[in-house]
């Protein structure tokens, strides 16, 4: 939230969903990363599909070490390698995120890759659910679950909302993990905002080698927390003022 | 010639068959596309390998993925469907995430030009050039032979970063029997002359062969240039073979004035200070649908032998050669 007061071209509505995610991977020893060298072959990949729905990660980053906790103040100024839609010049980022739907299929080449050199380390992807409309994700999903990727573990913040309103009423995502199930995958849903059991879960997914592609749909509401911006249609675009701001992180 | 001419993605595939069996970190994936020589691929390295079906999308994301985990990665399907069903894929990941994370992806587009002769304008191509060109980091490799087709695999093999590969479908006849092309400098000037050169790309060059024949036949001296990398290519050694010339033509077996290979000498001449009479020839007039030989295709739009000697006539008339 202090990001955002400070870059108010940062979309704080869907990084609000996703929080609880990402501190479940990066803190509840879902992830195996190391700080110091962000590219060792020995990490677990963590590919941010939702790139701008990931905000949330630069304080994350800067805690575990990954680059200066001095950097959270230049976001999106100049010389600063922290924008309004994460890059992977920044460090613990894999891949070019933000145009959507992209991260799930190159996850899928990575998953693999590390297959078919008999390594150990998993990938974990995160999109939103509105990306879903996106059609090659599609295409890595059928191509996933047929080659038996159990390396692969998706995770959908399924907030459900896009950027002009609810999913459900631009192209329905209705019955999701159903629809995952009939592609091969192993789908399990949860509440994204309970981050032990997102962990729990996650880790569970983890362990399980059962030739299927697994995914963890996170129920979660966008803008949490923020008035005006919870579970609202168009909360993407909406900034909340910054008085607003103030309140919610004096509280 | 006596070397008997194959088709150009046999001798680039049977290169990266060779290589496969001695290196492990070559991945090979095709969006249902195939060849002979992807046979024994696919049955001899399963393993390094996949099908990703008729899904471009995926076919650039996979291999995305596979080349940030270090392989060096050949993606193969036809040249409109690796190029435009799948471009923000390339310019994303595998354009701007090269920038960060080298990756050595190969783009293998079979179809340049109208080389699927019957087809019809889907399954031809003539905006690849293009569309690669405006991505400023990608190599754009275009072939006129098998010899030279199959030469590119060690450039393939050596240059860490994305490239794109226009291969005919079409077997066409051997142009370096006797000595093997200079794919470092991008360019090998075939024949030298004094008055005009024709630059051409990929099949255009045999129409530019054919032409120098002609046009040597009346007087003339002619050079011919095949321009191989047409991104990447020595700028110095060009300009100072063009500079000897009075008139400079482009060949190329895509859209005139369009952004192609045409877009590309604009830019150079002027960048370069080149002020040589430059005719600039590609394919005229849109879409077609008409049937015919690829010949008859080509004198269509302009590009045939005729249409070009006609092109040329014209153009040294006005400029009084």
């Amino acid at each position: 939230m202090a990001i955002h007061r400070r870059a108010p071209e940062t979309r704080i509505a869907s990084s609000l969903s996703s929080v609880e995610i990402f501190v479940a991977l990066y803190y509840g020893g879902v992830l195996h990363f190391d700080s110091k060298n962000p590219l060792a072959i020995t990490r677990d990949r963590c590919v941010i599909s939702k790139g701008h729905g990931s905000i949330c990660m630069y304080p994350i980053l800067a805690d575990l070490g990954f680059f200066s906790i001095d950097e959270l103040h230049k976001v999106c100024h100049s010389g600063s390698f922290l924008g309004g839609i994460p890059d992977p010049v920044i460090p613990g980022y894999e891949t070019v995120n933000g145009s959507l739907g992209h991260g799930l299929g190159v996850a899928t080449g990575m998953a693999l890759a590390l297959r078919s050199r008999g390594n150990e380390q998993q990938v974990f992807v995160i999109t939103g659910d509105g990306e879903l409309h996106e059609g090659a994700n599609w295409e890595a999903i059928m191509f996933a679950s047929h080659h038996g990727l159990d390396n692969i573990n998706l995770i959908v913040d399924n907030n459900q909302i896009s950027m002009l309103g609810f999913t459900d009423e631009i192209v329905s995502h209705g019955l999701l993990e159903e629809r995952l199930n009939a592609f091969g995958w192993d789908c399990i849903m949860v509440d994204g905002h309970d981050v032990d059991s997102v962990r729990n879960h996650l880790m569970q997914m983890k362990k399980k080698h059962n030739k299927k592609p697994k995914a963890l749909i996170a129920k979660t509401i966008k803008g949490r927390g923020v008035p005006g911006l919870a579970n609202e249609p168009l909360s993407h675009i909406l900034n909340p003022k910054p008085e607003t701001i103030d309140t919610i992180l004096a509280g | 010639m006596t070397m008997k001419p194959i088709a150009m993605r046999d001798a680039l595939l049977e290169r990266i068959w060779t290589e496969m069996a001695t290196n492990p970190d070559i991945f090979f994936v095709t969006a249902d596309f195939g060849s002979p020589v992807l046979d024994k691929i696919r049955s001899d390295f399963p393993q390094q390998f996949t099908n990703v079906g008729i899904a471009e999308q995926n076919l650039i994301n996979v291999s995305a993925g596979l080349a940030l985990e270090g392989y060096t990665v050949f993606a193969y399907a036809i040249a409109p469907f690796i190029t435009m069903r799948c471009f923000e894929q390339i310019r994303v990941s595998l354009a701007l995430l090269s920038e960060v994370r080298p990756m050595n992806v190969n783009l293998i587009g079979v179809g340049a030009g109208f080389s699927y002769v019957v087809s019809g304008p889907t399954h031809q191509c003539y905006e690849d050039i293009s569309l690669i060109r405006a991505l400023p980091n990608f190599d754009l490799l275009s072939p006129a032979d098998h010899i030279t087709s199959g030469a590119l695999f060690d450039y393939c093999l050596s240059k860490k970063t994305p490239k794109y590969l226009r291969l005919d479908a079409q077997v066409l006849p051997v142009v370096y029997d006797l000595s093997l092309p200079n794919i470092s400098a991008g360019f090998n000037e075939l024949l030298h002359g004094k008055d005009l050169c024709i630059v051409a790309t990929g099949f255009m060059l045999h129409t530019a062969l054919q032409v120098a024949k002609d046009l040597s036949s009346q007087g003339f001296s002619i050079g011919v240039i095949d321009l191989i990398n047409i991104a990447s290519f020595n700028h110095k050694l060009l300009r100072n073979i063009l500079s000897g010339y009075q008139v400079i033509v482009s060949l190329e077996e895509g859209f005139r004035g369009c952004g192609g290979m045409d877009a590309m000498f604009f830019n150079f001449f002027a960048r370069e200070n080149i002020k040589i009479p430059y005719l600039n020839l590609g394919v005229l007039g849109g879409y077609r649908f008409e049937l015919g030989s690829r010949q008859e295709l080509h004198e269509q739009v302009g590009i045939g032998p005729n249409s070009v000697l006609a092109s040329i006539h014209e153009f040294i008339n006005q400029i009084n050669l």
